[in-house]
C-alpha cells in the first residue's frame, strides 16, 4: 500500500468529486439538451437533430452517474447507505424520471405517429429536468444538514416519511441550489447544441445559453450570500486522528453561522473555485455570442467544475452533516472504506479511468460534425 | 424490533425490480455475441445479407437494451435506497465489484453501443466490427463483476468482521474475485444468456420460414444461432452441475432445500426427482427417487454424506447460541470495554455473530432471547422447501428441452432442410419464452434459496433493510411496478411489430413486403 490511509481518504474525496464533475460535463449535457428539447425544437425534424447530437453518446455519458454511485458505495459506504435512503422520495423521483431517457431515445423515432413522438419528447424533457433540478436540491440539503442520526449499530434513522420527508427537502435554499444546477446544466446543453447544429437551432440555443448562464451566475452569487449570512455551517470541535479506523460517532460537531466560509479564510486558494465558477459562466456567454461555441463548451465545463468544487470545498471535510444530531455527521475521515478497499479502488480507477476517457474521446471524434436536417432525412429509418 | 411487514415489502421490491431487470439482461448478453458473429461474417465474406442480419437483429437488440438500461439504473442505487444497513455493513467488500463494474464494463458497453446503432456510415467496416466486439465484451464483463458481487453474498470469502467499524471489511481482494461460487455462477449465467439469445433468433427466424418469407435471411440466422446455442446449452448444464457441487460444499441449506432432503441419508444419497415437499411434517410425499444421484452430484464421491435439513437445523441452533455470546461481547466492545478477555471471547464466537443477529427479529437485545425465540430463529434458517424444489425442477426440465431443440435444429441445419421441418419450426416459435422462464427460475433458486441471509451466514435479510416506513415502500413498489409494466408493454409492442415486419424494417428494398408495397413510415 503506497499511500497512507489519510492520504487515500483525501484522494477519494477528489476522485468522487471528479466523477460528479464528469457526470455534469457529459450526462449533464444530455439532460440540458432534454431540458431545451420541447422549446428549441419547433418541428419533429429539428427535435430529431437535437436528439441525434447526443444520440450516440448519452448512454456512455449516463455511466458517469452510475459509476459515481458505485464509487460512493465502494469508497464511502456509510454515505451511500445514509444518503440514498435518507433522500428516499427524491431518489425515487429521480429514478422514475430517468426511466424515460433510455426508452425515449431508442423508441421515439421507431414509430411515425406524431402523438407518440411528442409524448416521448416530453418524456425526455422530464428525464432531464427533474434530475437536473433534484441534484441541486440534494446539494442544497447537504449544505443545510440532513435530519438523520446513527444508532449504536451505525444504522441510519431519519425524520418523516413520504411527503413529510419530501416537502422539507424543497425548502427555499435547496430550491435555489436546484435552480443553480438546472440552469447550469441547461446552459451546458445549450452551448453543446450551438456547437453541433446549424441555424435556426444553433441561434435559439445561443439565446438559451445567455438566459440560463445569467440565471446560473445570479443564483450562484445569491447562494454564496445565503451561505454566508443565512444558513449555519458545521464545525468539527474534536475528532479522532484522521488516519484512525472510521467511526462516525467518535467526534463532536457543532453548528455555527457562516462556518461554510471558513475554508476560504484558512486556505485562500480555495477562492479559485467560485472564481472559476463565475468566470466560466461569463466566458461561456461571451463565446456563445462570438459564435465560438467550441471554446464556450470548454468554459462551460470549467464553470460547472468551479460551482461543484465550491460546494465540495465549502463543506470540507463534511460529506453529509446531520442537522438533528450533528455528531452523526459523515465526513471524508469517518465515512470511508477500509485502507485495503480504498487502495484497490484507487488502482482500479487509475487504470480504467484513463482508458475510459481515451475511448470516449475516440467515439466523439468519429461521430463529430454538425447534425443537420438533411442528414436526418437521409437516415430517417436508422437515426434516433 | 424489526417490522416484519416492512421487511417483506423490501424483499418484494428487490425481487420485483431484479426479476424485471433480468428479463432484459440475458438477451443482451447473448445477442451481442451473435451480432458480433454475424458482423464478422459480413466483414470476412462481404456478403451484404450478413450486414442486414446484424442491423436487423441489432434493431431488436436495441429495443431490448433500452429497458435493460432503464431497469439496471434502479439496481445500482437500490442497495442504498432500500438496503441501507446492508450497504453500511458490507459496502467495504460489496461496493468494490459494483464500482469496478461501472469503470471496466458499463463504460465500455455503453460508450460503444451508440456507435453500434448510429455509426454505420461514419466508421470503416473493421472499426464498426470492433465497436460491436467491445459492446459484447462490456456487457459480458458487467455480468462478471455483478456475479463476483453476488457470489460473495452467497459465499462471503476474503473478508472479516471488524468490531471497531461495525462492518465487514475486505481482507483479500483476489479471494473475493476468484471466489469459486462467483466463477461458476458467472459462466452458468452468461451461458444461459447465450441460450436465451439463440432461442430468440431461432424462434423468430422459424416464424419467417413457416411463412415462407425471407428464407435465406432466416436460414443463415438459424445456422449461426443454433451452433452458438448448442455449445452454450451444454455449458449451462455442465456448469449448473458444477454449481450443484459448489452448493454441496458451501451452501448446504440451499442444496438440501432444492432436493427436499429433510433427513441425512446414508451416502451416497438418492436424488428426489419428483414429490411433494411438506415443511410441516418434514417429509416429501409421493417421492420418486433416483439412487446415488444426489451424492454423486453434490460430493463427487460415493462415501460423503449430504446433510439433511433436520441435522442442519440442529447445527444452526448451536450456532445461534454461540452467536448470542458473540453479540453480547460485541456490545461490550462497542461500549469501550476492549479487555483481552472480552476480545478473546468475541474472536472465539465471532464466526457465529450472524446467527445471533437472526434473533434481532424477535428481541432487539439478542442476548436475552427466550427458548421459544431461539426455536423460531432456528426455523427461520431454512427457506420454504416446495418453491425451491419446484422452480429448480422447472429450470432443469426447460434446460434439457432446449438442449433437444438446439440439437434437432443443428442436425437439420447441417442436412440443409430445416425449412421442411414444420414441427420443429413451430416448436421453436412457441418455445421463445422458455429461456426467460428458466432464467427467472434460476435466479429465484439462487436468491430465495439464500434466505434468511442477505450475506450468507453473516447478515440476515431482516436486519439489512433501510429504516423507512411501509408507506414509503408501498409508494415505491407501486411506482416501480406501474412504470416497468407500462414500459414492458411498450417494449413488447415494438418487439412484435419489428419482428413481424422482419428485415424489411431496414428499408433496403430487398426483403419480404417491400417489393409490392414501398415503404411508407
Amino acid at each position: 500500500m503506497i499511500f497512507d490511509y489519510e492520504v487515500l481518504k483525501l484522494i477519494w474525496w477528489i476522485l468522487v468529486g471528479a466523477l460528479l464533475i464528469g457526470f455534469a460535463v457529459t450526462d449533464g449535457m444530455d439532460m440540458g439538451v432534454g431540458n431545451l428539447l420541447p422549446f428549441i425544437g419547433k418541428t419533429d425534424e429539428e427535435r430529431r437533430v437535437m436528439i441525434n447530437t447526443v444520440g450516440p453518446h448519452w448512454d456512455g455519458n449516463q455511466v458517469w452517474f452510475i459509476t459515481a454511485g458505485g464509487a460512493i458505495f465502494a469508497a464511502w459506504p456509510s454515505v451511500y447507505a445514509a444518503a440514498f435512503s435518507g433522500f428516499y422520495m427524491a431518489m425515487m423521483l429521480v429514478l422514475f424520471a430517468l426511466f424515460f431517457r433510455p426508452v425515449g431515445f431508442d423508441y421515439r423515432s421507431k414509430l411515425g405517429d406524431s402523438r407518440w413522438r411528442k409524448a416521448w419528447d416530453w418524456g425526455l424533457f422530464a428525464g432531464g429536468a427533474i434530475p437536473s433540478l433534484i441534484f441541486g436540491v440534494a446539494f442544497g440539503n447537504l449544505l443545510q444538514g440532513v435530519p438523520f442520526h446513527l444508532d449504536e449499530l451505525l444504522r441510519a434513522h431519519y425524520e418523516g416519511a413520504l411527503l413529510s420527508a419530501l416537502l422539507p427537502l424543497l425548502n427555499p435554499f435547496a430550491l435555489l441550489a436546484g435552480v443553480i444546477s438546472f440552469s447550469m446544466l441547461t446552459m451546458h446543453g445549450g452551448i453543446w447544441l450551438q456547437m453541433r447544429t446549424e441555424d435556426p437551432i444553433a441561434s435559439r440555443a445561443a439565446k438559451a445559453v445567455t438566459i440560463m448562464g445569467s440565471i446560473a451566475a445570479v443564483a450562484f452569487a445569491l447562494g454564496g450570500v445565503w451561505v454566508a449570512y443565512g444558513i449555519d455551517g458545521y464545525v468539527i470541535v474534536q475528532q479522532p486522528p484522521i488516519n484512525a479506523l472510521p467511526n462516525p460517532l467518535a467526534k463532536e460537531v457543532v453548528r455555527e453561522a457562516g462556518a461554510w466560509l471558513n475554508i476560504y479564510d484558512s486556505q485562500p486558494i480555495a477562492m479559485l473555485a467560485p472564481v472559476v465558477g463565475f468566470v466560466g459562466i461569463g466566458l461561456t456567454i461571451l463565446f456563445s455570442k462570438l459564435k465560438r461555441p467550441g471554446f464556450g463548451f470548454v468554459t462551460s465545463g470549467l464553470g460547472m467544475t468551479g460551482i461543484i468544487g465550491t460546494a465540495g470545498l465549502s463543506m470540507f471535510p463534511f460529506i453529509m452533516p446531520s442537522s438533528t444530531q450533528p455528531s452523526s455527521s459523515l465526513t471524508i475521515w469517518d465515512a470511508a472504506s477500509s485502507h485495503l478497499t480504498l487502495t484497490v479502488m484507487f488502482w482500479a480507477t487509475a487504470i480504467f479511468l484513463p482508458l475510459v476517457l481515451s475511448y470516449t474521446v475516440w467515439c466523439y471524434y468519429r461521430m463529430w460534425g454538425k447534425v443537420t436536417v438533411e442528414e436526418i432525412q437521409a437516415r430517417s429509418h436508422s437515426a434516433y | 424490533m424489526l417490522d416484519q411487514t416492512f421487511v417483506e415489502l423490501s424483499r418484494w421490491q428487490f425481487a420485483a425490480t431484479a426479476m424485471y431487470h433480468f428479463l432484459f439482461v440475458p438477451l443482451t448478453l447473448g445477442l451481442s455475441w451473435i451480432l458480433f458473429i454475424m458482423e464478422s461474417c459480413y466483414v470476412m465474406t462481404k456478403n451484404e445479407v450478413y450486414r442486414d442480419m446484424t442491423k436487423f437483429w441489432g434493431k431488436l437488440f436495441g429495443i431490448n437494451f433500452a429497458l435493460g438500461v432503464t431497469t439496471g439504473l434502479t439496481m445500482e442505487f437500490e442497495f442504498g435506497t432500500n438496503w441501507s444497513y446492508y450497504s453500511h455493513y458490507v459496502g467495504d467488500v460489496f461496493g468494490a465489484p459494483l464500482a469496478i463494474e461501472g469503470l471496466m464494463a458499463f463504460f465500455l458497453e455503453s460508450t460503444f453501443i451508440g456507435l453500434f446503432f448510429l455509426g454505420w456510415d461514419k466508421l470503416t467496416k473493421r472499426q464498426h466490427l470492433m465497436v460491436t466486439f467491445f459492446t459484447a465484451l462490456g456487457s459480458n464483463l458487467s455480468a462478471l463483476w455483478i456475479l463476483v458481487a453476488n457470489g460473495w453474498m452467497q459465499n462471503p470469502v476474503g473478508s472479516e468482521f471488524s468490531p471497531e467499524t461495525m462492518r465487514m471489511e475486505m481482507t483479500n481482494f483476489f479471494d473475493v474475485v476468484l471466489n469459486p461460487v462467483a466463477q461458476v455462477k458467472f459462466v452458468h449465467t452468461v451461458a444461459a444468456g447465450y441460450v436465451t439469445a439463440a432461442m430468440f433468433v431461432m424462434g423468430i427466424s422459424a416464424f419467417y420460414l413457416l411463412k415462407g418469407r425471407d428464407v435465406g435471411f432466416a436460414k443463415r440466422s438459424i445456422a449461426i444461432a443454433c451452433g452458438f446455442g448448442l455449445a452454450a446449452s451444454l455449458s449451462v448444464i455442465v456448469l449448473g452441475d458444477e454449481s450443484g457441487y459448489e452448493l454441496g460444499d458451501v451452501q448446504k441449506v440451499k442444496l438440501a432445500a432444492i432436493e427436499a432432503e429433510y433427513e441425512t441419508e446414508p451416502a451416497p444419497a438418492a436424488f428426489t426427482a419428483f414429490g411433494f415437499p411438506n415443511d410441516e411434517t418434514m417429509e416429501t410425499d409421493y417421492a420418486i427417487k433416483i439412487p446415488y444421484a444426489l451424492g454423486l452430484i453434490a460430493t463427487r464421491s460415493i462415501d460423503k454424506e449430504v446433510t439433511g435439513i433436520k441435522d442442519l437445523m440442529k447445527q444452526h441452533e448451536t450456532r445461534i447460541r454461540s452467536g448470542m455470546i458473540a453479540y453480547g461481547e460485541l456490545q461490550k466492545i462497542r461500549s469501550g470495554d476492549k479487555s483481552a478477555d472480552v476480545m478473546a471471547k468475541f474472536e472465539k464466537h465471532k464466526v457465529d455473530l450472524g446467527y445471533g443477529l437472526l434473533l434481532k427479529l424477535y428481541t432487539p437485545n439478542v442476548t436475552d432471547a427466550t427458548e421459544e425465540q431461539i426455536a423460531l430463529a432456528v426455523k427461520d434458517t431454512i427457506p420454504a422447501v416446495a418453491p425451491l424444489f419446484w422452480s429448480f425442477r422447472v429450470m432443469v426440465a426447460l434446460g434439457f428441452a432446449m438442449l433437444f431443440l438446439f440439437a434437432a435444429t443443428f442436425y437439420f441445419t447441417a442436412k440443409r432442410n430445416i425449412e421442411q421441418q414444420r414441427w420443429l419450426l413451430k416448436a421453436l416459435l412457441w418455445s421463445i419464452p422458455m429461456p426467460w422462464i428458466a432464467c427467472e427460475m434460476g435466479w429465484f433458486v439462487a436468491e430465495y434459496g439464500r434466505q434468511p441471509w442477505a450475506i450468507g451466514e453473516i447478515l440476515p435479510t431482516s436486519l439489512a433493510t433501510s429504516t423507512l416506513t411501509t408507506g414509503d415502500l408501498i409508494f415505491s413498489l407501486v411506482g416501480f411496478i406501474t412504470f416497468y409494466t407500462f414500459l414492458l408493454c411498450v417494449e413488447m409492442y415494438l418487439m412484435f411489430k419489428f419482428a413481424r415486419k422482419g428485415p424489411a424494417s431496414l428499408h433496403t428494398g430487398k426483403y419480404f413486403g417491400e417489393t409490392t408495397a414501398p415503404a411508407a413510415e
